[in-house]
């Protein structure tokens, strides 16, 4: 028995050895020529090339031991997991939660909303802004557009790779009536929603007979055709020039955050002059659409329509037979999913004060669409954790500047988000492979609630 | 009010772009009928079922049921004048529990007899009990048909079309269901329009029975005459069977 152990696990490490060597090779065949290469421009202007063996040798390394370490250790471990999981049984109808498990949507909402605060008291006001600002905020925007999205992909299962043309509309729609008519931020969020559901009946129409793929491509048109529109309607929207000086948000009309303005908000508080105060007054902004997103689908899930947009990605042919008018099911998916990408997006234009069409590449989309499916389309808890991840760890390459004494001093992280994004997203599908969150709330019960474990989400047939 | 006429199909010409799917299909089913349509694969009963729903809609001819012509009606609005279709392949929702899938079927807008009617359902099929939170998706044949009809009950029907419920099942459970079409017959006065290729259980079953063949009506009868019919024993019965 003992032996046989030994042998196995002799034997593994044979392997992982072999494996590791062999990934050393493979990685040193795809990236001789990309980064033990590189090519420059001299002072006369002639473009000559240089190796850099040491990066190279990094590269190596890194994914001779990486796999190397998989093999061994990381495989054995998670296969035990299983193993051990499977003994004690198919059905994890788990009624001992942990008292963080219990509570965790409180919690996650207690810290939200003492985090500026915390930030201000640990770093003072002009330290804040970068946890504000660079996380809290750009992390709560990503949260609050995958949200939306997450209606018309996750629940309604129609996908949408133009989502951010929305995003988009709900952008100049705020710069532009900001701008020409001088409305305020508050009279424009609703409107901008308004403008960016109505959108989204505009493109709802013409693909309502269209699914899967076909929709896929008609809407990364519609994403395109937007984006174009902005570029090229120059009288209008200064095309890649794009409008600045948007207007700052406002609270309520009452204070202001222009230095300039007698009533501005930090001296009527006996603030220190500091642009965090505006920062930290646009992240309870953020958080505050983001809970609304949260109250109205979870209560939408509830409603017949929240019920039919769930139908409707099971079983379109089912849904008809069943009563379910599937033309207004999709308009109100698409309709609901744009307007929170507009309340988003006039945010946005808010926050930055400045709109341009590069902001509203199909990238964006795709990086949407990715927060939805890693956090496994329809839950809202596995998205914001999604969000945090990619979003949160993009921004933290930011921070990384011990990157540069391994990869040298011209090594600039961010140039690399989306790869690190790219490869973050294969590591959570292959263990993973339904989103952080994979089981569904159902939302029909006789008696009291029994959650219903993620083995019972498997589809069988039969 | 049993012998009233509750469906009437006259004449009615179904298309799949240019291929003709039914040539002038006449069938009647009255009120408190089992009345079944036999026929080989192919011969277009699950087109004749979904003309009634009206997706795809009858080209000519038309759908007449209790009273009001339905042929131009969209799919949904005719559903709502409570003709509830346990579709060929079930159909059900997957990723949704039982419970959830029954909901789907009833009327969304008012779930007032939800409790009242699952309850119902629940006697009917008991294994649908046991299962009430488990996901449609993880239930057996057996099980996926008994979710799909109770889903169809949901809707309080006065009419209830089966399309080939027995499909993939073993003996034992189709004759199961089949008593469980019977008890909904006779204790409810349910009317039902059965489609099926297991032409010996759905004649027995039935009060009356039409045979189709490439589109068209060729036999109809009362269930006894046609199971003693030479022809439909010969094509249906004996060896016939696919
Ligand atoms: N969606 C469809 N598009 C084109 N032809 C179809 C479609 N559905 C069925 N058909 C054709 O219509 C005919 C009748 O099919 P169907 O009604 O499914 O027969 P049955 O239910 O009796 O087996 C067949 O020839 C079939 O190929
Ligand atoms: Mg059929």
């Amino acid at each position: 028995m003992t032996t046989q152990a030994e042998n196995t696990s002799s034997g593994l490490m044979a392997k992982a050895v072999k494996e590791g060597i062999f990934a050393g090779f493979i990685a040193f065949g795809m990236f001789l020529l990309y980064v033990g290469i590189e090519t420059y421009q001299n002072i006369d202007n002639q473009l000559v090339w240089r190796t850099r063996w040491g990066l190279l040798a990094v590269f190596v390394v890194v994914a001779a031991i990486g796999r190397f370490l998989t093999v061994a250790f990381f495989k054995p471990m998670v296969d035990r997991r299983k193993l051990a999981k499977a003994k004690t049984g198919v059905l994890e109808i788990s009624s001992e939660k942990s008292f963080f498990h219990k509570h965790f949507l409180k919690i996650a909402l207690i810290a939200l909303l003492l985090y500026p605060i915390g930030s201000v008291m640990l770093f003072g006001p002009q330290g804040s802004l970068k946890y504000v600002d660079n996380f809290g905020i750009q992390i709560l925007i990503y949260v609050m557009l995958a949200w939306g999205l997450n209606i018309v992909v996750g629940l309604a299962g129609l996908l949408d790779l133009g989502y951010v043309a929305f995003y988009a509309v709900g952008a100049y729609s705020y710069a532009l009536l900001s701008a020409n008519f001088g409305l305020s931020f508050w009279v424009l969020l609703p409107l901008a929603g308004i403008l960016a559901g109505f959108w989204g009946v505009i493109l709802g129409f013409p693909v309502l007979r269209l699914r899967g793929d076909y929709l896929a491509i008609v809407t990364l048109a519609f994403g395109e055709i937007i984006r174009l529109i902005l570029i090229n309607w120059t009288d209008v929207t200064r095309g890649t020039f794009g409008i600045s000086g948007i207007a700052k948000a406002s609270v309520f009309g009452i204070w202001s955050f222009d230095v300039s303005s007698p009533n501005y908000f930090p001296k009527a508080m006996g603030l220190a002059t500091s642009s965090a105060w505006y920062k930290i007054f646009l992240f309870y902004i953020i958080l505050a659409l983001c809970l609304i997103t949260a109250y109205v689908t979870i209560r939408l899930r509830r409603m017949p329509i929240g019920r039919a947009w769930e139908a409707l990605r099971e079983d379109e042919i089912a849904c008809r037979s069943l009563g379910i008018n599937t033309v207004a099911t999709k308009l109100t998916a698409f309709a609901t999913g744009a307007m929170f990408g507009g309340f988003a997006g006039s945010f946005f234009a808010t926050r930055q004060g400045f709109v341009s069409p590069e902001s509203f590449v199909f990238l964006e989309s795709a990086v949407i669409l990715a927060i939805v499916v890693l956090g496994g389309m329809g839950s809202l808890t596995g998205i914001a954790i999604a969000a945090v991840v990619m979003v949160g760890g993009t921004e933290l390459l930011r921070e990384m500047e011990f990157l540069k004494l391994i990869f040298g001093p011209d090594f600039t992280p961010e140039l690399y988000r989306m790869l690190l994004f790219g490869l973050a997203m294969i590591i959570v599908m292959l263990f993973k492979p339904r989103g952080f969150v994979g089981s569904r709330e159902p939302t029909a019960f006789l008696k009291e609630r029994k959650a219903v474990s993620g083995s019972f989400t498997k589809e069988g047939h039969g | 009010m049993a012998g009233e006429n509750l469906l009437k199909v006259q004449g009615v010409e179904t298309y799949y772009g240019n291929i003709r799917a039914l040539s002038g299909v006449d069938v009647e089913v009255n009120k408190g009928e089992i009345v079944s349509l036999i026929g080989a694969n192919g011969a277009g009963k699950s087109t004749l079922m979904m003309t009634i729903c009206g997706s795809p809609q009858a080209k000519t001819g038309q759908v007449i049921f209790d009273g009001e012509d339905i042929t131009r009606l969209p799919t949904h609005l005719i559903a709502r004048k409570r003709i509830a279709q346990s579709p060929e392949g079930r159909r059900i929702f997957p990723r949704m529990t039982v419970l959830e899938n029954l909901q789907m079927g009833a009327n969304l807008d008012n779930l007032k007899y939800f409790k009242e009617d699952v309850e119902k359902i629940f006697v009917l099929f008991p294994r649908l009990k046991e299962r009430q939170s488990q996901r449609g998706g993880t239930l057996s044949g057996g099980e996926q048909q008994m979710l799909s009809i109770g889903r169809a009950l949901m809707a309080r029907p006065k009419l209830l079309l089966l399309d080939e419920p027995s499909l993939g099942l073993a003996p034992l459970i189709v004759k199961g269901i089949f008593e469980a079409i019977k008890k909904l017959n006779q204790e409810e006065g349910l009317t039902v329009f059965l489609v099926e290729q297991n032409a010996f259980a759905a004649l027995k079953l039935s009060d009356r029975a039409y045979v189709m063949v490439n589109g068209r009506v060729t036999m109809s009868g009362s269930g006894k005459e046609l199971l003693a019919n030479p022809e439909v024993r010969a094509a249906y019965l004996e060896g016939g069977r696919h």
